[in-house]
């Protein structure tokens, strides 16, 4: 069984991937994340989180990227967790 | 004709560009070297083309400063090489896309060929070739391979202007194109992935960051060192001394000229250290003191920053830095500072803010000193014992951190949030860390040696008109009241203004004992920036922001300095 659920990206654990769902922000941000290939529909992986609410290290493709935490909750993913 | 060399920050578009003309560029494996952008020139045929290095943007719907000043150049160019990292080619097509456009003629690079076969990537070119409707050439910058063929096919260069209704549309479309094109191969686990790990982890990428700024410390004295003590300080005693006491004599042994040239004789030798002449101290501080620590520290820089260490570091050090008003890409200027402030100033640009700027270019004129400032640290604090020269460095370093607790505080706004491209840890490329080493230690030379003299000549002019006691005597209150000095330290302190290695050269004379040395060189470091360093925070920062910068340095020199008067 498999069940499906959504949560921010700030709270994936690491190594958890997951498909991107929507990106809570304004048109700046978005357009940012955009232009680095972070946007819905994307396959990411977390890779890590620093601490201290310090930045999210994610992977699209081949692409590792790191934001900040707030930034990184504003970014909604859709998990497969099999039960 | 214009050519504009374009692509994604980090794709290796510097070292293309050196490539195509031929010209010594600084290129670096970190976002935002190329604010400012460099022109070279390519002879194509009978023309002379001027090539643009455009700052690395990620689209041209600009997003940042650096985006910002891409975009415009853009409307200026009559051709454009789109540089494409081969390794990631589904975030480098969106820009691909979209200059294709626009109406100017397209040639892409499909850079870092040789990188894919490692990460078992296979790309058909020629059906990609087809699919964009443009030439795309696979090219190798660090080697060369493929640079013949890039400006054999330049004329070739098409415009397909081809356009999308919204952003999904051309992703959609970038998406169909490399499932066409590329096919990844299993690849094994390499050395590469495992570095990249450790470093990404929270606790292990810490202990990583240690490791590595510790052992790079460790490599800078050890080839500083050595390089003075088994090459320049043989090479100069072998060959300059002799000369240089030859002419003592002609010069008679005293006098206006030898005071001036060859300075004051100690116990019958030159004293390079304590001499003071033009052509005895004013040629041995810049050259063999100081020298060989510019060429460990740009050397280790070099390899770090090509190596793709420090946008780690950036991410490591962003909680940290974002209590002290700046984030994780502030470490960028902040260690460019070691080597020279000046550098550090000019590269606070790559930050957002204007808040920002001001924060980390005062930091850095306060905490962070310059290499050749630390060559003489070293040199003559450390004589004393390693300790004394620690406890200089902690309270420069803990004086950092107070100075910008306080800043985040007192400077209104806030500190944007970190967004980062992390690049995969690649072998420096020799010729590039080679090049630019070259460059780097070339501008010392060229900027410091004549700074350097002249200092040296103000020095004994001053001195001879008595000026100096003058000043002593006036600032004897403060120095010896408040930080237990001599008053003949003033000298030094204000000559610091001119050149810092200079400065701390002159406190070699007085006698001091070390608690008087630590609070002399920590003031000297903290109190004002050299004048080089001056007139670029009045440039980046406008007059009224660097006089505050200013004020707020020699305020935490005198409490800095008067606490260790305290403490120790």
């Amino acid at each position: 069984m498999s069940q499906k659920i959504q949560l921010a990206l700030g709270q994936m654990e690491a190594g958890q991937t997951g498909t991107i769902i929507q990106v809570l922000g304004g048109r700046g941000l978005i357009r940012r994340l955009d232009a680095l290939g972070i946007r819905p529909g994307k396959k990411v992986t977390k890779i890590s989180s620093a601490l201290f609410r310090g930045p999210v290290t994610l992977r699209t493709n081949q692409t590792q990227v790191a934001i900040g935490f707030g930034m990184a909750n504003k970014i909604l993913v859709e998990i497969d967790i099999s039960t | 004709m214009k050519i504009l060399l374009m692509g994604n920050p980090n794709v290796g578009k510097s070292v293309l560009f050196s490539r195509l003309t031929g010209t010594r560029t600084v290129a670096s494996n970190y976002p935002g070297t190329t604010v400012e952008f460099i022109k070279g020139y390519l002879k194509l045929g009978e023309e002379n083309a001027e090539i643009i290095d455009v700052p690395g943007t990620y689209t041209l719907e600009p997003t940042s400063k650096a985006e910002d000043v891409a975009a415009e150049m853009m409307k200026e160019g009559d051709l454009v090489i789109n540089v494409v990292d081969a390794t990631n080619l589904e975030r480098n097509l969106n820009l691909t896309l979209q200059l294709l456009e626009r109406p100017v003629p397209v040639v892409v690079a499909l850079n870092m060929w040789d990188d894919t076969h490692h990460r078992g990537i296979n790309i058909d070119t020629v059906k990609l070739e087809e699919l964009l409707g443009v030439p795309v050439i696979p090219t190798v910058g660090v080697t060369g391979q493929g640079i013949r063929e890039l400006v054999r096919r330049l004329p070739e260069a098409a415009t397909p202007q081809v356009t999308y209704a919204s952003s999904d549309e051309r992703w959609a479309k970038i998406g169909d194109t490399v499932s066409q094109v590329q096919s990844l191969s299993h690849r094994h686990h390499t050395w590469r992935d495992v570095l990249e790990d450790l470093s990404n982890h929270p606790a292990g990428g810490a202990a990583f960051a240690l490791l590595v700024l510790a052992a790079t410390f460790f490599v800078i004295r050890f080839i500083g060192e050595g390089i003075i003590g088994y090459v320049t300080d043989p090479l100069f005693n072998w060959l300059w001394t002799p000369l240089l006491m030859k002419l003592s004599l002609a010069l008679g042994s005293g006098g206006f000229w030898h005071d001036i040239l060859i300075g004051k004789l100690i116990n019958g030798e030159i004293d390079y250290f304590q001499s003071f002449g033009l052509l005895s101290t004013g040629i041995y501080i810049p050259l063999v003191a100081v020298l060989p620590y510019i060429i460990a520290f740009y050397f280790m820089l070099g390899i770090l920053e090509d190596v793709g260490y420090l946008p780690r570091l950036a991410v490591l050090m962003d909680t940290v830095l974002h209590r002290l008003g700046l984030h994780g890409y502030a470490i960028i200027p902040t260690i460019l500072g070691f080597g020279c402030n000046v550098p550090a100033v000019m590269a606070t640009r790559i930050l957002e803010s204007r808040r920002e700027r001001f924060i980390a270019a005062t930091l850095i004129s306060i905490g962070i000193p310059c290499a050749a400032l630390q060559a003489m640290i070293i040199g003559l604090v450390g004589q004393q014992g390693i300790q004394y020269v620690a406890i200089v460095y902690g309270s420069l370093f803990a004086s950092w951190i107070i100075i910008g607790l306080i800043l985040n505080r007192a400077v209104k706004g806030f500190s944007p949030e970190l967004i980062i491209e992390i690049p995969p840890y690649r072998f420096p490329p020799w010729r590039v860390v080679g090049e630019k080493l070259w460059l780097r230690v070339f501008s010392f030379i060229k900027e410091a040696l004549p700074i350097v003299l002249g200092t040296v000549l103000v020095v004994n002019i001053l001195y001879i008109l008595g000026v100096f006691d003058f000043i002593a005597n006036i600032a004897a209150p403060v120095l010896t009241g408040l930080l237990g000095l001599p008053k003949e330290t003033v000298v030094a302190l204000s000559i610091g203004f001119l050149r810092k290695d200079i400065a701390v050269g002159m406190l070699a004379p007085l006698a001091l004992t070390a608690k008087q040395l630590v609070i002399s060189t920590t003031v000297l470091a903290m109190v004002f920036p050299c004048v080089a360093t001056f007139v670029i925070l009045a440039r980046e920062l406008g007059a009224r922001d660097m006089l505050k910068a200013t004020g707020i340095m020699i305020a935490a020199a005198l409490i800095v300095g008067g606490l260790q008067n305290l403490i120790l």
